[in-house]
C-alpha cells in the first residue's frame, strides 16, 4: 500500500505542488486569474479527499501513532518523521476541509495579486498540516514557525486599513513567543539524544528541567492560542486580515497552540504541568470572563468574534489542564467545533462586508428582511458559539466543564458564568445586525447569499448541527489516544510535582 | 632547516593555490598587453578559473602539510576554500552587468579578486603565524584597491581610504599579537605553539598576544567593537564589490579565526572563549538595534552582516566540534544568502540608475514580482525563519551553544534575532505593502540565474542540501580535532 504508507507526506506537500502550478500559470489577465483559482481549488479539494481517506484508514482503537514514516535526515539530529494519532488526525481533516472554503470565499473579493494570494494560502496549508503530521520536534517547529511568513504577507498585503501594524504585531508576538521554544527543543535533544516525538514521549525529564522547558513551550503556545493576557495581537490581526485570513487564523492557527499543549506540555512535562495547572486555570478563567466582557463593548463585528475566540480558547486550556479523559476530549472537541463555528462566523461577516464594506455593527440592522437565508445561517453559528445544546459548541463546552468540575469546582463555576456572558454578547450582536428595522439606505437593496456563499456556508451549517447531535465521529477518533495520554500523565505524576514546587 | 620541497609532487596540497596564482598572472599579462577586448575576456576566464579551482579543491583529496608545516590542507581547509572560491566566483558574476556604472569594466578588477581569493586560501590553510600574515596581507592589499576601484567617486575613494587605514591598524595589532605569541612560546608554527601551551599552560604574556591576535581578526570579520569600517565601506564601495566583501573574505577570516582558536589555542580555551562570547553578544546586539534606523540598503546589509558574524560566533563560543560544524554550515548558508540578496539589490534599476534607498523600493512586487519575491525569501531566511536555510544555520550554532550550557548567550542570541527581524521586515513591507512609486527595469539574465539558483537552495534546504551539507561540515570540523 504505497499510498497508505506515504499518505501523510502526500497530504502535507500536495498543496505546495499546487502552489508551484499556480506559479507556472502565465499572464495576469482575468482568464489566468480564474485558472489560478481553479488550480488552487482543485489542489485543496484533492488534499481534502486524501485527508478523508486518512480519516477512513485511521484505526481509532489504536492509541499509538499510525502511518508512521521515520528517517534520519539532517545529521543524526533532525529527522523526517511523520505520523498521526487520535489527537492530531482530526486537525488535519479540519485544515484540509477549510482550505477549499477559503479559496471559494476569496474567489470574487480578492482580485489583486491573485497569484501571490493563492500561493500564500497553499504554502500555509502545507505548514499547518505539517504541524499536525510531523513527529520530529525540530520539524514540528519548522512548520509551526513557517506559517508565519505566508500569514504575515496575507495580513499585510490584502488586509484592511491598519494592516501593516496588524501584520507586524502578529509577527512579533508569535515570533518572540516561539524563539524560547527553539532553545528548549535543543535542550531536550541534548538530554534525550533524539527529537523523535514518539521516543521523547517516553523520556522522563528531571523536574527542575521540566520547569524551564514547560515555561519555554508555554511562551510559544500561550501566544499562539492565545491565552489571556497574551492575546493582544489577535483582535487586530483578525480585524485587518482578509476574510479567508481570519478564517484560517481562527480555525487552524489558534489550534496549533492547543495541540502543542496536548502533544508536548502535558505528556512530556507532567510534573511541571501539574505544578502550573492552577496558574493555567487562573488565566483560563480570566480569558473566559474578561474577554467576554470586552467582547460585549465591541463596535466591530470581527473584533467581537475575535474576543469570543479568546474566551473559547479559555475553555480549551481549562480542559487540557484538567488532565482527565472528559476534559481533554472536550478540549479537542471544542477546538474542532470552534474551528468550524468561528470560521463560519468570519465568513458570515465577510458576506456582508463584501456588500457594504463596513464591519461596524452600527452600520447594520434588519438584515433578516432582505437576507433570510443569511439570517438563518448566522443564527445557527451564533447559537453554536453560545453553546446551545444541539449544536457542536455545546458538546465541547459541556465536556470541558464536567472535566474541570472533577478537578476544581470553583473554576467550573466561574467558567459557567462565562457561558452566560457569551450568550449575552453573541445574541446582542445577532439582534443588532439581523433584527430591528431595515432603516439604512444602502441595506435596502442588499442581496441574499449567492451561490458561492451558499456552497461555503451550507456544509458548515450541516456539520455544526451534525456534530451537535451526533458527536461520536470525533469522540471515537480521539478516545483511545486521549485515554493513553491521560493514563500516562497520571502515572508519571509521582513525587515529581513536589520537587517542582520546592524550587 | 631543510626544505621539504623535494619535487613538484611534494607540492600537491598546494596545487589549487598554484593554479590560481598562475592563472592570475597570465590574466594580468593578457590584460596589460591586449587593452581592447580584454576586460570581458579576463572577467569570463576568471570566473571559470575560480569555479574550476573550487571544483578541484572539492574533488581532489590532496591533503597534507607542506612548506615545513606552514601550509596545511585538510578537510576543514577544503570545505572553507570551496566556500571562498564559490563566493568569489559568484561575486564576479554579479559584476558582469554592473561593469560600466560601477567602473568595474577594467581587467584589473577580476585579477585583483583572484589575488584576494588566493590570499584567502592561504589564510584558510595557514598553519604558521608567518604564513597567516602573508595570506592576510595578500588578501587585504587586494581588497583595499578593489574598494577604491571606482576612482572618480568620492564615496568609493573615501571607503577605500577608510578601509585601508583601519585595516592597517588591525594588521598592526595582529602582528603585535603574533610577535608576543612568538616571544612567549618561541615558535611561529601552530602545532608547536599548541604543544608549548599545553605543556606549560598559558602565561600572561601569551594571553596578551592572543587578545591582540583575536582583536585583529575580529576586525577582519567585522565583529563589534571592531566593526566601524563596515557600514561605510559597504555603502561606499561599488555594489558588486560589496557583495564580494560580504561573501568571501568573511568566510576566510572566520576559518582563520577557527583554526587559531580551536586548533592552536585549544589548551587555553577558557581565555579566548570569554572574548568570543563578548564579541558575539556585542555584535548581535549592536547590529540588531543599529540597523533599524538605516535607510540605505547597503548600510543595512552591512549591519546585518555584523549581526550574522555575531550569530556565527555563538557556535564558536561553544568550543566544541559541534560548534565548528555549526559555524561551517552557518558560513556556507550565509554566503549563499548574501550572494542571492546582492543579486536582488543589483537587479533594482529604475530610470537608468541603481536603487539603493529602501524607501525607493516601494511596490517592487508589482513591477518585478520575481525579484521582489526572491528578495523577500532571502530576507526571511536572514531573519532565520523556517523552513528556509537561515533557520538551519541558526539551528546548528545554537545547538552547539546549548550543548555547551551557554544558556544566557543563547537566550540573548534568539532575542536579538527577533529584534533583527524588524529591519528585515521593513524591506519586505516597503516592497509588498506600499504602493508603487516607480517602475523597475527587468533584471539581466545572469542575475536572474544567480537569484533563481540561490533562491532554490535557500527555499529547499531541508529537502535538498541539508542532508548532505551537514555530514560534510561535520567531517570538516572533525579534521580539526
Amino acid at each position: 500500500m504505497l499510498i497508505a504508507h506515504n499518505i501523510l507526506t502526500i497530504i502535507t506537500f500536495l498543496p505546495l505542488v499546487g502552489a508551484l502550478f499556480v506559479l507556472a500559470v502565465p499572464g495576469n489577465d482575468d482568464v489566468s486569474k480564474t485558472n489560478m483559482r481553479r488550480i488552487a481549488l482543485a489542489t485543496a479539494l484533492i488534499t481534502f479527499i486524501f485527508s478523508l481517506v486518512l480519516w477512513v484508514l485511521f484505526d481509532p482503537s489504536d492509541p499509538g501513532f499510525q502511518f508512521v514514516q521515520n528517517h534520519e535526515w539532517i545529521g543524526d539530529v533532525i529527522g523526517y518523521r511523520m505520523g498521526v494519532d487520535g489527537i492530531s488526525v482530526l486537525f488535519i481533516v479540519l485544515t484540509a476541509m477549510l482550505l477549499p472554503v477559503c479559496i471559494i470565499a476569496s474567489w470574487d473579493p480578492i482580485d489583486s495579486r491573485v497569484r501571490e494570494y493563492l500561493v500564500s494560502f497553499l504554502a500555509l496549508e502545507t505548514m499547518m498540516i505539517g504541524v499536525f503530521a510531523s513527529l520530529d520536534l525540530a520539524v514540528f517547529f519548522v512548520f509551526f514557525e513557517g506559517g508565519l511568513i505566508p500569514m504575515f504577507l496575507i495580513i499585510g498585503i490584502w488586509g484592511g486599513r491598519r494592516r501593516v501594524q496588524a501584520s507586524y504585531k502578529f509577527f512579533f508576538y508569535t515570533f518572540t513567543g516561539s524563539i524560547l521554544m527553539f532553545l528548549a527543543i535543543m535542550a531536550m535533544y541534548w538530554y534525550a539524544g533524539t527529537l523523535d516525538i514518539a521516543r521523547l514521549l517516553t523520556v522522563k525529564f528531571p523536574p527542575e528541567m521540566q520547569f524551564w522547558l514547560w515555561l519555554a513551550f508555554f511562551a510559544s503556545f500561550a501566544v499562539k492560542l492565545p491565552m489571556w493576557p497574551f492575546h493582544r495581537w489577535l483582535p487586530e490581526a483578525h480585524v485587518e486580515a482578509p476574510t479567508a485570513g481570519s478564517v484560517i487564523l481562527a480555525a487552524i492557527l489558534l489550534k496549533m497552540g492547543g495541540y502543542g499543549f496536548l502533544r508536548f506540555s502535558l505528556p512530556m512535562f507532567p510534573d511541571a504541568s501539574a505544578f502550573f495547572a492552577p496558574f493555567v486555570f487562573f488565566l483560563s478563567i480570566c480569558a473566559i470572563l474578561v474577554t467576554s466582557l470586552v467582547a460585549l463593548v465591541q463596535e466591530d463585528m470581527k473584533k467581537l468574534i475575535a474576543y469570543s475566540s479568546v474566551a473559547h480558547m479559555g475553555f480549551v486550556t481549562m480542559g487540557i489542564f484538567a488532565a482527565n479523559q472528559l476534559g481533554v476530549q472536550g478540549a479537542i472537541f471544542q477546538m474542532i467545533s470552534h474551528g468550524i463555528v468561528s470560521a463560519a462566523l468570519f465568513l458570515c461577516v465577510g458576506v456582508v462586508y463584501d456588500r457594504t464594506h463596513s464591519r461596524e455593527i452600527a452600520a447594520y440592522g434588519g438584515l433578516v428582511n432582505r437576507m433570510p437565508q443569511y439570517a438563518f445561517a448566522f443564527m445557527v453559528f451564533t447559537l453554536a458559539n453560545v453553546g446551545l445544546p444541539g449544536t457542536s459548541g455545546f458538546v465541547g463546552e459541556f465536556l470541558t466543564l464536567i472535566g474541570i468540575f472533577q478537578v476544581n469546582t470553583w473554576v467550573a463555576v466561574a467558567a459557567a458564568i462565562g457561558v452566560i456572558l457569551s450568550a449575552a454578547y453573541a445574541l446582542w450582536l445577532y439582534r443588532r445586525v439581523i433584527f430591528g428595522l431595515l432603516e439604512k439606505e444602502n441595506l435596502k437593496s442588499i442581496l441574499d447569499l449567492n451561490r458561492k456563499e451558499s456552497v461555503v456556508l451550507v456544509p458548515l451549517v450541516v456539520l455544526t448541527i451534525l456534530f451537535g447531535l451526533y458527536p461520536a465521529p470525533i469522540l471515537d477518533a480521539t478516545a483511545a489516544s486521549v485515554g493513553a495520554l491521560v493514563d500516562q500523565y497520571t502515572a508519571a505524576l509521582g513525587t515529581g510535582a513536589v520537587d517542582v514546587a520546592g524550587l | 632547516m631543510v626544505s621539504d620541497l623535494t619535487s613538484i609532487a611534494a607540492l600537491a596540497p598546494a596545487y589549487p593555490e598554484l593554479a590560481l596564482l598562475a592563472g592570475a598572472i597570465v590574466l594580468l599579462m593578457v590584460g596589460v598587453f591586449d587593452r581592447t577586448g580584454a576586460p570581458r575576456l579576463v572577467l569570463g576566464v576568471s570566473i571559470g578559473l575560480l569555479a574550476a579551482v573550487a571544483l578541484f579543491v572539492a574533488l581532489w583529496p590532496g591533503e597534507g602539510a607542506v612548506f615545513n608545516g606552514a601550509f596545511i590542507q585538510d578537510g576543514f581547509a577544503r570545505f572553507m576554500k570551496v566556500l571562498v572560491l564559490t563566493g568569489s566566483a559568484l561575486a564576479l558574476v554579479l559584476s558582469m552587468s554592473a561593469g560600466k556604472e560601477h567602473a568595474l569594466n577594467k581587467f584589473e578588477y577580476p585579477v585583483l579578486v583572484l589575488l584576494a581569493s588566493l590570499g584567502m586560501m592561504l589564510m584558510v590553510s595557514a598553519a604558521d603565524l608567518i604564513s597567516l600574515y602573508v595570506g592576510l596581507e595578500l588578501q587585504s592589499l587586494a581588497l583595499y584597491v578593489v574598494a577604491a576601484i571606482k576612482r572618480d567617486s568620492n564615496r568609493a575613494t573615501e571607503a577605500g581610504l577608510k578601509y585601508f587605514v583601519l585595516g592597517a591598524l588591525s594588521s598592526g595589532m595582529l602582528l603585535y599579537g603574533a610577535s608576543l605569541v612568538y616571544g612567549f612560546t618561541g615558535h611561529t608554527q601552530f602545532s608547536e605553539i599548541t604543544r608549548i601551551v599545553a605543556e606549560g599552560g598559558g602565561s600572561l604574556g601569551l594571553t596578551f598576544g592572543l587578545v591582540f591576535l583575536v582583536a585583529g581578526l575580529a576586525f577582519k570579520i567585522s565583529a563589534v567593537p571592531f566593526h566601524m569600517w563596515t557600514p561605510d565601506v559597504y555603502e561606499g564601495a561599488p555594489t558588486p564589490v560589496t557583495a564580494f566583501f560580504a561573501a568571501a573574505p568573511k568566510v576566510a577570516a572566520m576559518a582563520l579565526f577557527i583554526r587559531l582558536t580551536y586548533a592552536t589555542f585549544e589548551p587555553i580555551a577558557g581565555e579566548w572563549r570569554q572574548i568570543v562570547i563578548f564579541l558575539s553578544i556585542a555584535s548581535m546586539g549592536l547590529a540588531a538595534f543599529a540597523a533599524i534606523g538605516q535607510s540605505n540598503v547597503k548600510r543595512l546589509i552591512a549591519y546585518s552582516s555584523i549581526g550574522h558574524v555575531g550569530f556565527a560566533l555563538v557556535g564558536l563560543s561553544a568550543g566544541t566540534e559541534v560548534g565548528v560544524q555549526g559555524v561551517a554550515i552557518y558560513m556556507a548558508i550565509y554566503m549563499v544568502m548574501t550572494i542571492g540578496l546582492f543579486a536582488c539589490v543589483l537587479s533594482l534599476r529604475s530610470e537608468n540608475a541603481y536603487v539603493e534607498q529602501i524607501a525607493e523600493m516601494a511596490g517592487l512586487s508589482r513591477s518585478q514580482p520575481f525579484v521582489a519575491g526572491l528578495m523577500a525569501l532571502f530576507l526571511f531566511s536572514l531573519i532565520g525563519l523556517p523552513p528556509l536555510a537561515g533557520f538551519f544555520a541558526k539551528w546548528h550554532v545554537f545547538l552547539a551553544a546549548i550543548d555547551a550550557k551557554l544558556y544566557v548567550l543563547a537566550v540573548i542570541g534568539v532575542l536579538m534575532s527577533a529584534v533583527s527581524a524588524f529591519y528585515y521586515l521593513k524591506i519586505v513591507r516597503v516592497m509588498y505593502f506600499d504602493e508603487p512609486t516607480r517602475t523597475f527595469e527587468a533584471a539581466p539574465g545572469e542575475l536572474r540565474l544567480v537569484i533563481a539558483v540561490t533562491g532554490i537552495l535557500v527555499a529547499s534546504y531541508y529537502l535538498t542540501v541539508g542532508s548532505w551539507l551537514t555530514p560534510l561540515a561535520g567531517g570538516a570540523a572533525g579534521s580539526l580535532f
